[in-house]
């Protein structure tokens, strides 16, 4: 299973988490292409720091547009072990490819059960739809 | 507020053509087409096509309108000249602002002469309700409400004059900075004036509602080459904010009078008599408490309406009224009332920020200026 749309879960709120089943319970999490293109102009993202730990549905940082600030929700709950390094100061990558070369945070999952109550693909695509 | 939710002559067309839509002040309006960013820089280097038709425009027709709009606007009215605009305020008894207007006067083809009141859309209402008491002492002055069977479109920008060249008559092009003129648009009546909201050169056209979509089109195509594109209410409000230029709801509001707005230059006080007068020549001989400045703020987190401001210890000094990242500039900016001892360009702040502290840095308004002024 590889990081690309298709295989990830998705928030309601438009982040987006990959669990591959490899044994590490790490999980990686970014936001949506539909969330970038609505927020279109990224000027600032604040990130937590590695070792925080997070709630599935907590916020845990912020993404900001020429217009607007808006939080990000974690997927699932866990310990932060890795940031994107060097992402916030780059954030144009979100445009071009806000999944692989876009991801924001790696956590440790504490219970990837969780995982389940997320939607999938399809069901996310389906909201996208929903919501014109 | 408006519980119905208007469309203006224009709506359709912004939907068709891919604009993001939101209501604003009960109207259908287009935030953006293809980015804030994109359409702020391509009013800045080339020209934006704005559509406007939300703005109010109310229209006083008799030869008394001059006697009675000089009751309520805190600019002098009595001397306008045909071809004349004014930036003015409607204050209560009290000094505060009611809301910032236009006032023109205009000559029609036919000879008659005429004023044109342009007001926020958000206070369209409450302005209207403020006029009844003065409208009934001027019985014979003629109110009409022409903002739904009009549109208003401005374009702003350096291309302006060259794009409109290919549209209007020569004497249009030689309007001076606030100077109108009731003239046409391919046969089509069309009232310019040489006003913005954007600190670019440029126009502002209203025109009849019937007529809009084809004006606009025009406008567009006639500034292809230049490179002039539509532009949405996401950009006029950063456009606005470089410039310097308040937003009612924002930097105005009815418990804040022109003199802390920075606004003094529109009260003419003296020989004059009008609602609030009598106040505001007392505040204009007071020291002000609070002004409102700029700020240039750290890093690239934009504060916004409602953040705190503190002096370097702490103090509560203020608080911000509009924020944003400048895309000019590259910075975030904002403007804000601070008390008068911390209202010093250059003095460093601290303004929080959803509970963290950046560091901004106070500056005289405007954040822009363009290099040619009309």
């Amino acid at each position: 299973m590889t990081l690309q749309p298709e295989n990830l879960k998705y928030l309601p709120s438009h982040e987006w988490v990959y669990a591959p089943q490899d044994g590490s319970g790490i999980a990686t999490i970014g936001i949506s292409a539909f969330a970038v293109a609505e927020l279109n102009d990224l000027v600032y993202m604040a990130l937590p720091r590695v070792g925080q730990q997070v709630e599935a549905g907590q916020e845990f940082g912020e993404v900001e547009s020429v217009k607007a600030v808006s939080p990000m929700y974690s997927p699932i709950a866990g310990q932060i072990v890795e940031i994107h390094d060097g992402i916030v100061d780059r954030l144009e990558t979100l445009n071009s490819d806000p999944y692989v070369e876009g991801w924001l945070i790696k956590v440790k999952m504490s219970d990837p059960s969780q995982l389940d109550g997320l939607l999938d693909f399809a069901a996310y695509q389906k909201l996208l739809a929903q919501n014109g | 507020m408006e519980t119905q939710e208007h469309k203006t002559a224009l709506s359709d067309w912004h939907v068709q053509n891919g604009a993001r839509m939101a209501s604003f002040a009960g109207y259908q309006m287009p935030i953006q087409y293809t980015g804030i960013v994109a359409e702020h820089l391509a009013t800045r280097q080339a020209a934006g096509v704005f559509d406007i038709s939300h703005m109010g425009r109310l229209r006083f027709d008799g030869p008394r309108a001059d006697q009675l709009l000089e009751q309520v606007l805190t600019r002098r009215v009595l001397d306008m000249q045909p071809g004349q605009v004014r930036y003015s305020l409607v204050c209560n008894e009290s000094g505060g602002i009611l809301d910032d207007v236009l006032v023109s006067c205009l000559e029609s083809p036919s000879g008659k002469i005429y004023f044109l009141l342009v007001v926020n859309a958000s206070n369209k209402a409450k302005i209207v309700r403020w006029l009844a008491p003065h409208l009934a002492d001027y019985p014979d002055v003629e109110f009409h409400d022409v903002t739904e069977s009009t549109a208003m479109i401005a374009i702003q920008g350096p291309k302006s004059i060259e794009v409109c060249g290919k549209l209007f008559p020569a004497s249009v092009l030689g309007l001076g900075y606030y100077r109108a003129r009731v003239t046409e648009q391919m046969s089509k009546p069309c009232i310019v004036s040489r006003t913005g909201y954007t600190g670019e050169d440029g126009f502002e056209l209203i025109v009849r509602a019937e007529d809009a979509t084809r004006v606009w089109e025009n406008l567009l195509m006639a500034g292809r080459s230049f490179g002039v594109s539509p532009v949405g209410l996401g950009a006029r409000d950063t456009l606005r904010l470089e410039a310097g230029m308040p937003l009612y709801g924002h930097e105005l509001e009815e418990n804040i009078d022109p003199y802390m707005a920075g606004l003094g230059f529109a009260c003419q006080i003296k020989d004059r008599n009008f609602v609030g007068r009598d106040v505001l020549a007392e505040r204009s001989k007071e020291e002000l408490a609070v002004k409102r400045v700029g700020l240039v703020l750290e890093g690239r987190r934009a504060a916004r309406e409602q953040s705190a401001c503190f002096d370097m210890a702490g103090n509560s000094i203020g608080t911000v009224t509009s924020g944003s990242f400048s895309p000019t500039l590259q910075k975030p900016i904002a403007m804000a009332y601070l008390s008068r001892h911390a209202a010093i360009p250059g003095a460093e702040i601290q303004v929080d920020i959803r509970g963290s502290t950046s560091r901004a840095w106070v500056q005289e308004l405007p954040f822009y200026k363009r290099a040619n002024t009309v």
